[in-house]
């Protein structure tokens, strides 16, 4: 496992700090590290919050103290087979319908990259995104891996409101909203998929895995979303 | 069993405990800003640790109670009257069936509490009942409350329950200051006395200057108007940084004191995001958080450092005090 540091934050949590870049291996190691911290359930450690390249780890202090959840994560680490830093991430497909009313920014993209609209699809769907991190809004995940040639400004003024669903490009990041919400990024087209469901409090993904964009025409769009009620 | 609003208030919400278990998915945690006043009102009627409670800022609310009912407000003392006649706080109380509470508008503080016998019993969401109005989840509908809302309220055997108040003797308000509100420390500093927020340094301590961490525990902050349940803008002297205030972003806790590109801090409360890409100089520990979410801006704070042993040593005393009023029930 890759060397990472311990931090105290307050009295009810510490942060794990891997070296501070974004990077596939170091996302892993994040990974890793969660899984590690889950699978122990160390009793009074509480909930995790893993990012670009840190995990936060709660602990309630009425049982629990920095000395104490310090030294278990350096036991964790040490312990036997401690060192598999594989890749454990599920791949999620999410589908998408590019373009038109779901898109409205996808000529703008295209015209900025020197691309047709159809490149720029080809090149989104084309890969697989590592989710690194979610955070400012439940189930927005932060993605890396965007192809250089799609990066994008964001827009001079943000929408003041953008659809559940929007799929867009802010800078070198690519995302989806999962609940509508203010936003400057570059609208290039929306899953029917319902991401935030609160009732049920799962999502189709987590940090640590992929995401796949997949084309779907308006048609299987509609169906979808018919199907997933987030019509 | 039912608490109707006959006038919400500017900003009265359900809370509890907090959501917990999915900052990873991107949930905020929510929950009572002074969590001391929220613990200390469920101690006082003899509820579970998490129920859930309103909490009403700057003005109360106006509530009718459909049945008896054992209440108790902690917080802010905004005057409070049953059906005309001014109640006390710190205490349990009955309100009979069809009684009406009225609160005004606090003189000091900024926050109220009014826990219920048996917790307020909306929905849980994800596990929890707090309110998290920017995700429109938990409390009523996601939102702060209306005029015409009717809250549910959970299980109480209130008859037995103001018996056993009755028989002992527990019907008078908490006398101890150092009970009612949270205590902490204060710093006497140019003829001013402010509350000082302990804080443990870091993680990102290692990004400012020795000159920054030390006007950082030496300057006198005031809080902004820009202070909401998500967080609390400072403006004091300039927080010097060696590389500015960007970091890749990390998780947040509550208390987390993030420095802005121009040097000023803001802390963390209840709402908070749970990630953010700005440099954190400390944590305020948790047993002074409250204080600080009982300010109104324009009022000024000072900072110390702790260490995690002393917070935790800190957090432990207060959940004593909050255990011996409990233990009473």
């Amino acid at each position: 496992m890759l060397p990472f540091t311990l931090h105290p934050v307050g009295d009810s949590a510490l942060l794990a700090v891997f070296e501070q870049r974004i990077a596939p291996e170091i996302g892993t190691a994040v990974a890793a590290l969660n899984a590690r911290v889950q699978a122990a359930a160390i009793p009074g450690v509480g909930e995790t919050v893993p990012a670009f390249a840190s995990l936060m780890i709660t602990y309630d202090p009425l049982v629990m103290d920095y000395d104490t959840v310090a030294a278990a994560l350096q036991k964790l680490v040490t312990s036997p087979g401690a060192a598999n830093t594989a890749e454990t991430g599920r791949l999620v497909t999410i589908p998408v319908c590019y373009g038109g009313a779901f898109g409205p920014d996808l000529p703008f993209v295209a015209k900025h990259a020197g691309l047709t609209e159809q490149e720029v699809i080809a090149l989104h769907a084309g890969r697989d995104y590592r989710i690194y991190m979610l955070g400012f809004l439940p189930g927005f995940p932060y993605l890396g891996g965007l192809d250089e040639r799609l990066f994008t400004p964001r827009l001079p003024t943000p929408r003041t409101a953008i659809p559940a669903g929007a799929v867009g490009i802010g800078g070198e990041q690519t995302g989806i909203y999962p609940i509508a919400s203010p936003g400057g990024w570059q609208l290039i087209g929306r899953t029917p998929l319902k991401l935030f469901d609160p009732a049920a409090g799962t999502l189709p993904y987590a940090a640590g895995d992929r995401i796949r964009f997949t084309p779907i025409t308006q048609a299987e769009f509609d169906a979808l979303a018919q199907k997933e009620g987030t019509v | 069993m039912s608490i109707t609003v006959l006038d919400p208030g500017p900003l009265t919400t359900v809370q509890d405990a907090g959501r917990l278990g999915y900052a990873a998915q991107g949930y905020r945690t929510c929950g009572a800003a002074d969590s001391y006043a929220y613990r200390l009102g469920n101690a006082l009627v003899g509820n579970t640790p998490r129920a859930a409670v309103l909490e009403c800022t700057l003005r109360g609310a106006a509530l009718r109670f459909e049945q008896d009912t054992i209440f108790a407000l902690t917080g802010a003392e905004s005057p409070a009257a049953l059906d005309g006649t001014p109640v006390p706080y710190y205490a349990p109380l009955l309100a009979k069936a069809g009684s009406t509470l009225q609160m005004g508008m606090a003189a000091a503080g900024l926050r109220s509490y009014l826990a219920v016998g048996g917790g307020i019993a909306t929905p849980p969401v994800l596990g929890s009942r707090s309110t998290d109005i920017k995700c429109h989840i938990g409390g009523v509908e996601g939102r702060k409350l209306a005029k015409g809302d009717s809250l549910p309220t959970g299980p109480c055997d209130t008859a037995a329950l103001w018996q056993t108040i009755a028989v002992r003797q527990l019907g008078r308000p908490l006398r101890d200051a150092r009970i009612r509100t949270v205590p902490h420390p204060v710093r006497v500093q140019d003829t001013q006395i402010l509350p000082l927020l302990r804080a443990v340094a870091g993680p990102q301590d290692a990004a400012f200057t020795a000159d920054g961490l030390r006007t950082f525990t030496h300057g006198v902050y005031t809080l902004t108007p820009n202070c909401d349940r998500m967080a609390c803008k400072l403006a004091g002297p300039a927080i010097a940084m060696k590389n500015g205030a960007d970091i890749l972003s990390d998780g947040i806790a509550a208390g987390s004191v993030q420095i802005s590109a121009d040097g000023q801090p803001i802390v963390m409360l209840a709402d908070h995001q749970t990630t953010g890409g700005y440099a954190k100089i400390a944590t305020v520990i948790s047993a002074d958080l409250p204080a600080l979410a009982q300010l109104r801006p324009g009022q000024a704070v000072a900072f110390d450092f702790v260490t995690p042993a002393q917070a935790v040593q800190a957090a432990r005393q207060q959940a004593q005090i909050l255990q011996q009023v409990a233990a009473r029930l």
